[in-house]
């Protein structure tokens, strides 16, 4: 069966344009060739603002390409499947909804019986070691419990494809080593293939096996870097090994000049 | 004793005094701030009483706060002549608040249909402008013409002045639902109804909220304008039948009712609304 042996996530030639308000067409990704294998856990890296997030959209089915294909599982994406979880950068957990109930929604909203989306959700709750705070509504906690409650809701479902869109990049700096730590450990049982998408470079590469360079916008793959760091990893660890400041030396004479680009014609936009 | 000692004995004791000092500060200020309230409500109703008194202003057509508290008194204990006051506040009240509730489940439904689907949305929105941009006060004759003396007439007044702001709060907070939540809750796989019900409408309660405060207020206008264009029973006949007999205090009198009806209406609503919002943050200067 192709089912099995197609790698996790594939684009092919994929391309997304925008109607800006003004009737204007805006590319904000093109030619986009990429392979996620299934447990790979790849990092996207590039210049702010220039299209890494659509990448994500394009593969979750919230959008969908206007150029070349996009297939997860081998098949073509057709509105948003079953097995993606999607973090987002904001805040997306639900308000008015305790701790318990944001974790448990998942799992209702597919049907399953409350008793047993409870039981999951408080599993999940413990992964997280947010046990303590069910009964808390979400502006009751700190940044990192947020984000901690995010990632329960998203795991509660067992998606086999995990899309990452900047998780962190809200969080203060020692909260989100920790947070990626959490991140690889939940991560390392569970099998799923993950796309992490990020400007952070030491995160990228601390993280994945892959890593990912985009060009300026309007955004295609650049290069693809293989971190051959060994696993398991501590994040504040790895990042003092010689090999990571190797990589990263090497990744970011890639990076380095697409970044450059951008700053340019950001000052250019604003002379 | 070592000089250390003593400097870290002072900071010991001052937190405490400080605490103590503005626990006080704020005290006097909450006393200051009522005996002022106070001290305004007693100058008005003295000088215009003084004013009364000693022909200033014309009591007959200006009336003064002791005439109105004798007649309020007077339809307390005796009644007025349309029947026992207790009656007509709930005749004004049944009214209000059958508008009230029928004007806000219309409203909030078309208003969150309309608010999600885009094409109803693209067909109705010129018409509820339309109807939006008339003065339908004006309708309460027509609505006396259609439904007769009874409470009928007043309740569709009260529904066609409570429709509108309850819409066009729903509509817009159906459309300004964060995105993000409704990606989320997609991704977490909600179908369209489970989005509707469980990140919409959720959403869009607080601006929903927002608008039943002033709605409550213009069904009451609505039963009383009714009433006051022609009824058998309501405040609004009391005001009407006041202004008949060149009664001033009489129309004071039912003003100084309706307002402390209204007022406890909005208390009860505070109070539901508190018990909704409880996932929502208390906002610093919300506390009154």
């Amino acid at each position: 069966m192709t089912h099995h042996t197609s790698p996790a996530i594939e684009l092919r030639g994929a391309g997304k344009a925008f109607r800006t308000p003004s009737g204007a067409l805006h590319t904000a990704v093109r030619e986009l060739d990429l392979t996620v294998e299934r447990g790979e856990f790849v990092a996207v890296v590039g210049p702010t603002g220039c299209g890494k997030s659509t990448t994500l959209t394009l593969v979750s089915g919230l959008e969908e390409p206007t150029e070349g294909e996009v297939l997860v599982g081998g098949e073509p994406v057709r509105g948003i499947g079953g097995d993606v979880g999607f973090v987002f950068q904001q805040d997306a957990v639900f308000p008015w909804r305790t701790v318990l109930s944001n974790v448990m929604a998942g799992p209702r909203f597919r049907g399953v019986a409350k008793t047993e989306a409870r039981e999951r959700a408080r599993d999940w709750l413990a992964r997280v070691g947010l046990s303590a705070f069910e009964d808390r509504y979400p502006h009751q906690l700190s940044g990192g419990q947020r984000k901690r409650v995010a990632l329960a809701a998203t795991f509660v479902n067992d998606p086999s494809i995990l899309l990452m869109d900047e998780p962190f990049s809200a969080l203060d700096v020692q909260t989100r080593a920790l947070m990626s730590d959490q991140l690889l450990e939940l991560w390392a049982g569970t099998g799923s293939s993950v796309v992490f998408v990020t400007h952070d470079l030491e995160e990228s590469i601390a993280l994945a096996d892959k890593v990912v360079v985009m060009t300026a916008g309007p955004a295609t793959v650049k290069e693809v870097f293989t971190i051959d760091l060994p696993r398991p990893r501590k994040v504040e660890e790895v990042r003092l090994e010689p090999r990571f400041v190797e990589i990263y030396r090497e990744i970011w004479s890639s990076l380095g000049e697409e970044v450059r680009i951008t700053r340019e014609r950001g000052t250019a936009d604003a002379a | 004793m070592p000089p250390e000692s003593v400097a870290l004995a002072q900071p010991a004791t001052k937190p405490t005094d400080r605490t103590a000092a503005r626990a006080r500060a704020v005290r006097n200020r909450t006393l200051l701030v009522q005996g002022c309230r106070l001290l305004v409500l007693a100058a008005v109703l003295g000088l215009w009483e003084w004013f009364a008194r000693t022909g200033v202003i014309d009591p007959f057509n200006f009336s003064m706060p002791s005439r109105i508290w004798d007649q309020i008194w007077t339809w307390t204990a005796h009644g007025t002549a349309q029947g026992p006051l207790g009656a007509q506040i709930w005749a004004t009240l049944y009214e209000a608040l059958y508008g009230w509730v029928i004007g806000v489940a219309a409203g909030v439904l078309l208003g969150i249909a309309l608010g999600r689907v885009r094409f109803l949305a693209d067909v109705f929105g010129p018409y509820v402008k339309i109807l939006n941009a008339m003065p339908r006060i004006v309708l309460a004759p027509i609505f006396l013409i259609w439904f007769g003396l009874g409470p009928a007439s007043k309740i569709a007044s009260a529904v066609v002045l409570v429709f509108f702001p309850v819409f066009f709060n729903a509509f817009q907070g159906a459309r300004e639902v964060d995105r993000n939540l409704v990606a989320n809750a997609r991704i977490l796989g909600a179908s369209d109804r489970r989005v509707t019900f469980q990140v919409v409408i959720p959403s869009a309660t607080s601006w929903i909220f927002t608008s039943l405060h002033i709605s409550f207020g213009f069904a009451l206008i609505g039963a009383i304008v009714g009433e006051y264009i022609g009824a058998t029973e309501g405040i609004g006949l009391l005001v009407a039948n006041s202004q008949g007999t060149l009664n001033s205090a009489g129309v004071y009198a039912a003003m100084v009712i309706l307002a402390v009806v209204a007022l406890a209406a909005e208390g009860l609503l505070t109070l539901v609304e508190k018990r909704l919002f409880r996932w929502k943050p208390v906002q610093p200067g919300a506390e009154r």
